[in-house]
């Protein structure tokens, strides 16, 4: 099961249409960190290419992923490793 | 402004470089903390650690502060740069160096 993981991936794909997504769950390289829990489904990262970000500083192009996720935040998503491009 | 914010808001303005972190310079408890420890260390930049661990007030309001939902957050000249993945993005490109420079702040490793 990755649920948690399939939505963000959704969600992504729904709102930049992009280029390039990738959702990876990293959550057994966290193991018994905190924020780490049985399952797995903690820690994301997110590679993503997107005209959506065209024009936009670092800061707004991550902004704008973490909006995309936002009531996932905290829980389930404890952490997510961002890498936002623009299209080239 | 509440009193969180004011805290934050003074110490963000009170030093040059300032990085809200889990656990401390010397003890990062958290991999993300630990990469912006180790790139700023590894630049010679002098900066302020602030341990979120300690306060969930801060731990909390910070994230309203920058609008932003995690912790690292580094702050230059008052500035939110961003987190661990832009921090590292940054320096891989050079940026944050120069960025650091046209700031004035001092580093012991020159841009190359």
């Amino acid at each position: 099961m990755a649920r948690v993981q399939d939505e963000i991936k959704k969600r992504l794909q729904d709102r930049f249409q992009p280029s390039e997504l990738s959702v990876e769950d990293e959550s057994h390289l966290h193991q018994g960190h905190s924020g780490w829990r049985e399952g797995g489904e903690t820690h994301f990262r997110v590679t993503i290419r997107s005209g959506a970000f065209n024009g936009k500083s670092r800061i707004d192009q991550h902004r704008m992923v973490n909006a995309a996720l936002d009531d996932l935040m905290g829980n389930p998503v404890h952490a997510l490793a961002i890498k936002a491009q623009p299209e080239a | 402004m509440n009193p969180v914010h004011e805290m934050i808001d003074s110490e963000v303005k009170g030093n040059d470089v300032l990085l809200f972190m889990k656990g401390t310079p010397a003890f990062p408890q958290c991999g993300f903390s630990g990469q912006v420890v180790q790139i700023l260390d590894y630049l010679g930049v002098p900066y302020k650690g602030v341990n979120v661990l300690e306060n969930m007030e801060i731990r909390e309001g910070v994230k309203a502060y920058s609008s932003w939902p995690t912790i690292p957050q580094l702050y230059v000249k008052g500035e939110f740069i961003g987190g661990c993945d832009i921090v590292r993005e940054m320096f891989q490109a050079g940026e944050l160096q120069e960025m650091l420079t046209e700031k004035g702040i001092e580093t012991s490793k020159q841009s190359a």
